[in-house]
């Protein structure tokens, strides 16, 4: 009842607030179009190939530009695969480094591991493409493989030769790149939480631990979830790093220690020598895919954001 | 349409670089292979030190993107390292010259631990080694090739160019020659379906390099100027006439010289005869209109590609570790280039 009143009185009435108005409504419009205007684009590219290809693009497997025989399964396969390795390893990390430098660390600490941290994020991607290639894959290969796989190696996950490059390699690059997001974000959300909320927890005796387990991270866990769609969003489209570090070989392996591909790698290596136009169509329809999974992506966290809200 | 994001954002780019202050008279614009690009940046520097009314601009962005470059005519001439074929011809509506202007040889490198001396192998052991059949570096089909080299009992991993690369199709061109299964189930191409169980594909020359160097037991081919610059180890091939040859660029130019009557329907020097040859090399491309619609434009293209393709333009070659053209090659390419209308 009053809002309606409020907006009869905040209407833009003086040229100046006309103009401002367009500006600020062209600008969320732009954005829209933007998007579908992408969108668009991508399907008009992909065309040919939607149409020689059908569904099956989706879950065929092969990926040879020679005879003309394309499939995306592999590549959504490792797109979804290094992404969630990156995420559940840049999560923990994140959230742990975030409690840490909201609720333990004192100040003369926290500022300047803030701005290390955030600084991770400054590096391009190539440099931790390169860093991967020439450190960390030796690195996975000659230590870290063998330990998991002497531990779990039973399993499919850890089976199979190890070549330094592959799925686990590239998740833990991923991890590195988007650690920053999960951290920075956490941590303004739970310096967010009201101090009543920690004061009550300790005046009914909970140590510094429980009152951070039980009731700091409960109460900041959407905006803490939030933080984690955001770093996945990147890790899902994130291109030169994993390319350097992923093994480049469309085909799907259980074991996190096999060279896999990922769909933004596909565009980067193929897109400027395909000559074919059915290729070229296919590379696009992969674009497409990507855009369609990112969407999907966010739109299920959003969504588990608002259920998880309801609930409270 | 289906180009369309690729030109838009090529166009773009290549536009921004049209509008730049024009300095000099005339400045040409090329794009495409990025093989050519170190050689093209030494020479088209060198030329216009000398002609200061003349600049060319070279947009590295790889031969695909190039050819449509020049399709679309944006640039003056567009370099690929495989030449336009029919269907690519055909789009471009109007007479194209093709001309041979580098040459280049892909050298395997390896890195095997222990092993000091140079490993020798044959075509058809090279052949077999990516078609997944020899997994082992102690494998007797190696090894007897080999006497007295301590070959150590490791995996084999297959390294190859994940990006689509005009040495990828040298190579593959080769690999098809020397096999029929290899034709038959692979084929040849900048980007092929790999099919060697421990096949890792790494991005560019120094990708390729730097996977071999981080991984014992890892083989793979590299252009060959960058195996020079780098002074990788690389293996001895045997060639079709039955010699031992290591990739240097006399046997480059040696397998080039057999066939000084080279055309773009007929280019392959993979596999080559002759006693010199070295087997995996191969030509890159510059592709102009025979008729180009600006006469001022096609006269400073006609004296920038002549200069380029003739002992002077070449000698450039030699000294950043690329092949120059033999003499013969460079007097067919001069013969092509006066067809041109200027």
């Amino acid at each position: 009842m009053v809002e309606p009143q409020f907006r009869r009185v905040a209407r833009f009435v003086s040229p100046a607030d006309r103009g401002f108005a367009a500006v600020v409504y062209g600008g969320s419009i732009l954005f829209a179009l933007l998007i579908l205007g992408l969108f668009v684009e991508l399907v008009l590219g992909s065309w040919p190939s939607i149409v020689a290809f059908g569904p099956s693009f989706i879950w065929k497997s092969s990926w040879d530009p020679i005879t003309s025989k394309f499939g995306a399964l592999p590549m959504i396969y490792g797109t979804v695969v290094t992404s969630f390795v990156g995420i559940i390893l840049a999560a923990f990390v994140g959230i742990m480094a975030a409690v840490f430098l909201a609720d333990f660390a004192p100040r003369w600490l926290a500022t300047p591991l803030s701005f290390l941290i955030e600084l991770l994020a400054a590096v391009p991607s190539v440099v931790y493409g390169l860093w991967g290639l020439f450190v960390l894959s030796p690195f996975v290969r000659t230590v870290i493989g063998p330990a998991l796989q002497h531990v779990l190696g039973w399993t499919p996950l850890f089976s199979g030769p190890i070549y330094g490059v592959g799925l686990l390699t590239a998740g833990i690059i991923l991890a590195l790149m988007i650690v920053p997001t999960v951290t920075a974000i956490s941590r303004d959300v739970i310096a967010a939480i009201p101090r009543d909320l920690r004061e009550a927890s300790m005046a009914l005796g909970s140590t510094r631990w429980e009152t951070a387990t039980r009731v700091v991270l409960p109460a900041a866990r959407v905006g803490i979830f939030g933080a984690c769609v955001l770093a996945l969003g990147r890790a899902l489209g994130e291109t030169i790093a994993v390319t350097m570090v992923i093994g480049n070989r469309p085909e799907i392996s259980a074991s996190l220690f096999a060279p896999s591909y990922t769909l933004a790698s596909v565009i980067a290596n193929e897109f400027t020598e395909a000559t074919t136009s059915i290729y070229i169509s296919a590379l696009i329809e992969l674009g497409l895919i990507l855009f369609v999974v990112s969407i999907v992506v966010n739109a299920l966290a959003r969504f588990m954001i608002w259920s998880v809200r309801g609930s409270r | 349409m289906r180009a369309s994001l690729v030109r838009c954002f090529t166009t773009v780019v290549v536009a921004a670089s049209l509008t730049l202050p024009a300095i000099a008279a005339t400045q040409l614009t090329g794009a495409g292979s990025s093989f050519d690009y170190p050689f093209f940046s030494k020479a088209f520097y060198i030329y216009s030190a000398k002609n200061p009314d003349v600049t060319v601009n070279y947009q590295s962005i790889g031969s695909g993107g190039g050819i449509q470059q020049f399709t679309a005519k944006n640039v003056d001439f567009g370099a690929t390292d495989v030449p336009m074929n029919a269907a690519e011809l055909a789009r471009a509506g109007q007479p194209v010259l093709q001309i041979p202007v580098a040459l280049g040889g892909a050298a395997v490198a390896y890195n095997v631990p222990g092993v000091s001396a140079t490993i020798r192998l044959t075509r058809q052991v090279l052949v077999d080694i990516y078609l997944g059949k020899v997994l082992k570096w102690n494998d007797p089909q190696i090894a007897k090739l080999n006497h007295g080299v301590n070959l150590p009992d490791m995996p084999i991993v297959v390294v190859h160019r994940s990006d689509g690369s005009g040495t990828s199709y040298i190579f593959t061109d080769f690999l098809s020659r020397v096999s029929a299964e290899w034709k038959t189930k692979v084929g040849v191409g900048k980007s092929v379906s790999w099919p060697a169980p421990s096949a890792i594909g790494a991005k560019g020359n120094e990708g390729v390099a730097g996977q071999i160097r981080s991984t014992p037991g890892a083989i793979g081919y590299v252009e060959l100027a960058y195996v020079i610059e780098n002074k990788m180890p690389a293996a001895i091939l045997q060639n079709r006439a039955g010699k031992w040859v290591g990739c240097t660029p006399e046997n480059v130019a040696a397998a080039a010289a057999t066939k000084p009557e080279v055309s773009p329907t007929n280019f392959s020097i993979t596999d080559a005869a002759g006693a010199g040859s070295y087997p995996i090399s191969g030509y890159s491309w510059v592709v102009v209109y025979k008729k180009p619609s600006d006469a001022t434009r096609a006269k400073a293209l006609y004296d920038v590609l002549s200069w380029l393709v003739g002992p002077q333009g070449q000698s450039n070659a030699k000294s950043i570790d690329y092949v120059p053209l033999p003499v013969n090659v460079q007097n067919a390419a001069s013969a092509t280039l006066r067809q041109m209308q200027r």
